[in-house]
């Protein structure tokens, strides 16, 4: 086991700690720790490489594993790296992306399922037209500025199409991403009025799509297109200011250079001080605690962070995870941890040889989870609302079926505990981390022991496998 | 103020009593079969298209502003007029809704919505859900009505979404959440006597509720409410409905209400969504594939099968169907061919007690500025108060207090569609 502390660490940082990151990790001190997370660049980037190989999760296709053209392949590959990544601040960040900047699979692949795997999860080295899924670009940028993220995903092809911008044009200027740009990417809610909305449309026409028609589903290219003829160049006036001499109003300038609109508002609400305070305040509930609420001052220093580097992220989190704030063993264990992380952290504890990524899809969707599939741009219902008795169920039943996956193997591991009932509790114990196992440990105890010990190899599986899906399914361990 | 509600059993009249002495009453109530009453109430997400529902078919603005949106006059489904004289028709997809609409059994309210409307999905959606406006955090009216019937058994309200809805949550109030009956069972990675064992355990563990950490303690309960209707929701999963219902998610997810009915669980609020209506672009309301018109056959075959259901199997009578959409759309169509976010909106009310009709009035499409319209009349702007439609809900259906509930007197006697 980590250092307390550093295992609070992995469960925010990344996915919780299995064996081959703990064999890392226990090397390290903290700040080596936080260092080695933050500074992934210079770790290799190769967790892809690793897919198929033994010894790790495998993957169950219908027909070639396909991840940059089959969704559910690409669904896959993301759980995959989940587990085994050498970066699992990347992959975190990627998901906290994912939710702010949720995009919805289906609706994109309204033009054909390949085409929507693509434009959602492709890896530009391996998309034969070179083309860039909006799950790589927020990956490659996880740590960045928001200012960049924000003109990314404003010309994203994915995003162009899950908000409309395809169809905004002149004469009908169309509100849907100027209206999340604000109430969701930057600002907030309560920081926009609808006039701005009306102007932030006119804005944004003209930043349309450009579709090279190939042969069929799986061979088109799909880019960002600013088209001049669109765009509406009378002056747009916000309530709040654009500039940095104060000046609320994008001035008249030709089609030719309305582009410039988009980036000067982008530019504007990117330094925004509320827009650093809601990302910060995002930033606090995801990674430090969504029960206990910041103290006071804690979100404005985090704000000032971000405003000071630029919008850059890294800064924001470095000071995070050097708060004390974050340390207090007070939060440890204060979040409610998501499907995802759930899922996660229940593979890199429990095991994952012969387990395949597929048999986790299902069990998502059913805990309301599903990758590339949030219900609306808003993202998920975070909190309490992952846990009704129906998503609860389908956390407790994924536990039932890792346990049964790796029941062999778990009677295996608990062979030199098996002198007794409590030994083999105590076994399982040091492998899962629930938040607390003195309430329940009394109750697991006489599970374990029921009947006559033995220490049989039935009993072993049977019972080890038993703990897993108690120890997994229970309250405690929903809690990171 | 005296106001009235009536009780009826098994589709008989039996008498209408005055508002007074509510304990009495609700012992009555409870007496003459009201405990078997039951709320659905159906989201529209993402902001339905009121004048594409109930549409105004001789407004000459109706066509103006909508040239490729506007559905043409000979082929909505008349279904009368407004008190104005102002003739209306269904979109011509909702004819078995136009067979519950001419059996008196469904009711249209026109222009429901309130001051200020939100544009957002989101704080619009809390808002409604709230029935506080402008106040978009808090309990919701229906958890809050919920709260007000004692100890609460743990199915007494069930959405099939896998969230648990705004308008259910409320202090207190656990909502089953079952989107499928049939992934909500107990599975094991052991059998028989040693499936059992694990069984006993989970629910022994999940016994301890730890209240001095709240959040642990909340997902506790969760457990436990999960551990204590496994049994009683598989009763669900034996249903054999009277009709086919569509195979949609709506379909589906109502087949599962009318099964939890029949089988007698003791739900008193459902929750239903069915999604899609947030038509930003190629909204097509005419075309037999197009997206509008595939929301209104999604919307027509669930609410029709079900309605159909319930009427075969006597417990129509026991329902209310409520809809809501957390905001209407704009009149004139953008260059999307859609429309984008708006105002006020048309909600339905369906039941075998329901008092069918159309309720409101229509606004005047006539961008002049005229008073049914706001945002430069280029939205339609609230007659009736949503919480209203609320109020006459609690206090003619489910029998509590909607001024309590509310928190001030909503109550508007011509809303009278229960």
């Amino acid at each position: 086991m980590a250092d307390d502390s550093i295992a609070h660490l992995l469960r925010r940082a990344g996915f919780g700690a299995s064996s081959d990151d703990l064999a890392i990790f226990n090397n390290l001190s903290y700040n080596q720790a936080v260092d080695r997370l933050l500074n992934y660049d210079s770790i290799p980037d190769d967790v892809d490489s690793k897919i198929g190989q033994v010894g790790f999760m495998g993957t169950t296709s219908n027909g070639a594993f396909s991840p940059n053209t089959v969704v559910n392949d690409a669904r896959q590959r993301w759980l995959f790296r989940m587990v085994h990544t050498n970066r699992p601040l990347q992959e975190k960040m990627t998901l906290f992306w994912h939710n702010y900047f949720a995009t919805g699979y289906t609706k994109v692949a309204g033009a054909g399922s390949q085409d929507g795997t693509r434009l959602m999860a492709a890896k530009q080295s391996e998309d034969p037209r070179g083309q860039r899924g909006q799950i790589e670009m927020l990956r490659a940028n996880a740590l960045g500025s928001l200012n960049n993220l924000l003109n990314l995903i404003a010309t994203d092809p994915a995003m162009v199409i899950w908000l409309d911008g395809n169809t905004n044009t002149k004469n009908a200027p169309q509100e849907n991403f100027g209206r999340e740009l604000m109430e969701l990417f930057s600002r907030g809610v309560g920081f926009y009025t609808e006039q701005d909305v009306y102007a932030a449309a006119r804005v944004f026409t003209g930043w349309n799509l450009r579709i090279t028609r190939g042969a069929a589903d799986g061979d088109n290219t799909y880019s960002f297109i600013y088209n001049a003829n669109q765009h509406e160049t009378a002056p747009k006036t916000f309530s709040f200011p654009i500039y940095s001499d104060g000046s609320a109003t994008i001035q008249t300038r030709s089609a030719s250079a309305g582009q410039q609109d988009g980036l000067d508002l982008i530019n504007a609400l990117s330094r925004h001080p509320e827009t650093a305070r809601r990302v910060s305040q995002k930033l606090y509930d995801f990674f430090v605690s969504e029960t206990i609420p910041a103290p006071p001052g804690f979100i404005d220093q985090l704000a000032t962070v971000y405003l000071q580097n630029g919008s850059n992220i890294k800064p924001v989190l470095q000071t995070i995870f050097t708060s004390p704030y974050f340390t207090d063993p007070a939060v440890y264990y204060s979040r409610y941890s998501w499907p995802i992380e759930f899922v996660v952290k229940s593979i890199k504890e429990t095991g994952w040889t012969g387990l395949s990524a597929q048999s986790a899809l299902t069990p998502l969707v059913n805990m309301g989870q599903q990758l590339l599939e949030p219900p609306d741009v808003a993202g998920w219902d975070l909190g309490q609302s992952w846990f009704s008795t129906g998503k609860m169920l389908a956390r407790m039943n994924f536990a039932s079926t890792l346990a049964s996956n790796q029941k062999l193997r778990l009677g295996t591991a608990a062979q030199p505990a098996k002198g007794s009932a409590q030994a083999v509790l105590n076994f399982m114990l040091s492998k899962l981390t629930p938040a607390n196992a003195s309430d329940m440990y009394g109750d697991l105890l006489a599970y374990t022991a029921s009947g006559t010990w033995t220490g049989s190899d039935t009993q072993l599986q049977t019972r080890a496998s038993g703990l897993a899906h108690l120890i997994l399914g229970s309250a405690e361990y929903q809690l990171v | 103020m005296i106001s009235r509600r009536q009780f009826v059993k098994n589709g008989a009249a039996a008498f209408t009593i005055s508002f007074a002495a509510p304990a009495f009453l609700s012992d009555l109530a409870r007496a003459q079969g009201a405990a078997s009453r039951n709320l659905v109430v159906l989201a529209l997400a993402g902001g339905n298209d009121g004048l594409s529902t109930l549409v105004p078919y001789t407004d000459p603005f109706y066509y103006s502003r909508r040239p490729t949106l506007a559905i043409p006059a000979g082929t909505v489904l008349q279904v009368g007029s407004d008190v104005n004289g102002k003739p209306l028709g269904l979109h011509p997809r909702l004819t078995g809704l136009r067979n519950v609409f001419n059996a008196g059994k469904l009711a249209f309210i026109q222009r429901v919505g309130y001051q200020n409307s939100s544009r957002s999905h989101f704080t619009g959606t809390d808002i409604w859900s709230v029935g506080e406006p402008p106040a978009s955090q808090g309990s919701g009216w229906l958890g809050r009505y919920l709260s007000t019937l004692g100890p609460l058994d743990p199915l007494a309200a069930w959405t099939t979404t896998g969230d648990t809805p705004h308008s259910m949550l409320a202090s207190g109030v656990g909502v089953a959440a079952v989107s499928n009956v049939n992934s909500f069972a107990f599975s094991s990675p052991n059998s028989g006597t040693e499936a059992a064992l694990e069984r006993t355990y989970a629910t022994a563990i999940a016994s301890h509720v730890p209240v001095n950490v709240p959040h642990l303690s909340f997902v506790a309960s969760t457990v436990q409410g999960a551990m204590q209707t496994l049994d009683r929701v598989a009763t669900v999963g034996t249903y054999a409905p009277s009709v086919t219902y569509p195979n949609t998610g709506l379909g589906s997810a109502l087949r599962m209400v009318a099964g939890a009915m029949a089988k007698s669980i003791g739900t008193k609020v459902f929750f239903v969504q069915t999604g899609g209506f947030d038509t930003h672009a190629s909204q097509d309301t005419n075309g037999t594939n197009g997206a509008y018109y595939r929301l209104m056959a999604t919307l027509d075959d669930g609410l029709s099968a079900f309605y159909n259901d319930l009427r075969n199997q006597n417990l129509i009578n026991d329902t209310l169907v409520l809809t809501f959409s957390e905001f209407g759309r704009r009149i004139s169509e953008n260059g999307s061919a859609g429309t984008d976010h708006g105002a006020a909106s048309v909600m339905m009310a369906m039941g075998g007690l329901a008092r069918g009709g159309i309720y409101g009035t229509s606004a005047d499409l006539n961008p002049n500025g005229n008073p049914t319209l706001e945002n430069a009349s280029g939205d339609v702007t609230y007659e009736n108060d949503f919480r209203s439609c609320y109020a006459r809900v609690i206090d003619n259906w489910l029998g509590g207090d909607s001024v309590s509930l509310l928190g001030g007197n909503f109550k508007k006697p011509s809303l009278n569609f229960v």
